[in-house]
């Protein structure tokens, strides 16, 4: 019975192939399968390399099953693994990719030598003081006045940035990225942001508009959805 | 029932004694019973400018390890009925109060007088902690410097932490009207903006403090001197009065400009 319905599908598309997996079966089942299947459909050596994109349906990969999925695909020449695609994942993972996405709204003054860390995006409500410091692993906006120090990106996220309503800050970091008011008394600016430009490799401020341009980046969570 | 009241600030020298010993004075000018505590125990100032330092036979260590009852340690001022201060002790150090000690001193203090004026230390250690934790509302005392400034907003965020009746307020010490002309010194606004506490007075800067506190008599004793006068409307207003703030000079500017906040603030 089993032999009747197959559990592999191929599909060939103009980017390479495309596995259905079927989400019912045993993993052992489909991986011996795949074997057989693969096998038949060697690429020949002359042929270019075909990118293999893998949908799992409703099945969920331990770290040990993906690893011995993308083995069997990588060790044929000529199949390169471009995407394995699940459409459930773990509690754990949805809890940590919501807080990750949400925005934390919090209404305070961050005074001198107090910290505030968040997860996510920072909206706050109040000024970051002299001393004070905020730390976001995302996004930080801020309606008041920037004086101290604003963490954005903290775990590595590039493209974060910095809003306040008024900037005068004494540093500004984006991911591993740091910058320091110069050391001439200066001015602050009105309505404007930081972020990260990557032709000059460093910390820049600008008019709000310029966000614009980065408009998807900012939709933080369609961005973490299309990155799967 | 009284009310407790820790003169704070964060920054050495920005004038926490002359202003605890000056607010007490004045307290006490307009006949309210007052006692002034002196926390800062291994520094003791508050009884020099009191000129009240001969007198000291027990001291605020000595009612903490129960060598005398609070009443005898309780030096009653030379000048009125109304005025008594606690000293602090010159030879232990801070490690000797205790949290639940002073707690304890204050709620008998309360018992008896209108007003306790609690002078804490510099820093923002022990002593600190001590002289906060039986007050029921902060006044933090800054004066128109940076540096100043900085640990005056350290100070009012571990002031929120505390549970206390009110928000702290604040008092500009020291203030230079020719310097804040030329643009020297900080601004009276930019301050209060960045603390965004309420300010509660302004203090000139006044050689005439300087020489009251070296007779041992506060300047609020003194009439018509502009700092006298700061500290007896700040007594004022800490009584529940409105009075607006004093003009640096007659510069009309300016008084408006600081007469407004006082507006925003009552």
């Amino acid at each position: 019975m089993q032999d009747k319905k197959q559990l592999i599908t191929i599909k060939g598309t103009r980017e390479g192939l495309t596995l259905f997996i079927d989400e019912t079966c045993s993993f052992s089942e489909a991986i011996k399968e795949l074997h057989e299947k693969i096998k038949k459909n060697k690429p020949k050596k002359e042929d270019p390399i075909v990118s293999v994109k893998i949908k799992l349906g409703n099945r969920y990969l331990q770290d040990d099953q993906d690893r011995q999925l993308s083995e069997i695909i990588n060790e044929v020449n000529g199949f390169q693994i471009d995407s394995i695609e699940s459409e459930v994942i773990r509690k754990e993972d949805a809890l940590k990719w919501k807080e990750d996405s949400e925005i934390k709204v919090i209404n305070r003054i961050v005074r001198s030598g107090q910290e505030l860390e968040v997860k996510g995006d920072l909206l706050l409500i109040g000024d970051v003081n002299p001393g004070g410091k905020v730390i976001s692993t995302g996004n930080i906006y801020i309606m008041g006045s920037l004086f101290g120090i604003a963490h954005a990106g903290v775990e590595g996220d590039r493209n974060s940035c910095i809003v306040a309503s008024y900037m005068k800050p004494s540093q500004l970091r984006i991911a591993d990225y740091i910058s320091r008011a110069p050391d001439y008394e200066s001015e602050g600016v009105y309505m404007e942001c930081g972020l990260v430009d990557e032709e000059q490799d460093k910390i820049i401020i600008d008019r709000l508009q310029i966000l614009l341009h980065k408009s998807k980046e900012l939709g933080r969570f369609e961005r973490r959805v299309q990155n799967g | 029932m009284g009310e407790a009241i820790v003169i704070t600030s964060g920054k050495g020298g920005v004038g926490k004694t002359t202003t605890s010993a000056n607010i007490g004075t004045a307290l006490a000018l307009m006949e309210k019973k007052v006692c002034l505590i002196d926390t800062d125990i291994g520094l003791r100032n508050l009884d020099v400018i009191m000129g009240l330092e001969n007198r000291i036979i027990y001291d605020i260590v000595d009612v903490i390890e129960e060598r005398c009852k609070l009443k005898q340690a309780l030096i009653k001022d030379k000048r009125f009925d109304y005025l008594s201060l606690l000293p602090a002790a010159q030879t232990s150090d801070k490690s000797a109060v205790t949290q639940e000690g002073m707690k304890k001193i204050i709620a008998e203090l309360k018992q008896e007088y209108d007003y306790i004026i609690i002078d804490c230390p510099a820093g923002i250690e022990q002593g600190f902690q001590n002289a906060v934790a039986g007050a029921d509302r902060a006044i933090v005392v800054t004066t128109p410097e940076k540096s100043s400034v900085r640990d005056a907003d350290r100070i009012i965020g571990l002031l929120e932490k505390e549970e206390m009746k009110d928000s702290p307020r604040l008092i500009i010490n020291r203030i230079r009207n020719h310097m804040v002309k030329s643009g020297d010194m900080i601004d009276i606004d930019d301050i209060v903006q960045l603390l965004s506490i309420d300010l509660i007075g302004i203090v000139v800067d006044d050689e005439e403090v300087i020489k009251a506190s070296n007779r041992g008599e506060p300047v609020a004793l003194t009439p018509n001197r502009k700092a006298s006068i700061a500290y007896r409307n700040i007594a004022r207003r800490i009584l529940g009065e409105t009075v607006p703030l004093q003009s640096l000079e007659n510069e009309k500017g300016m008084f408006q400009k600081v007469k407004k906040f006082f507006g925003i603030r009552s």
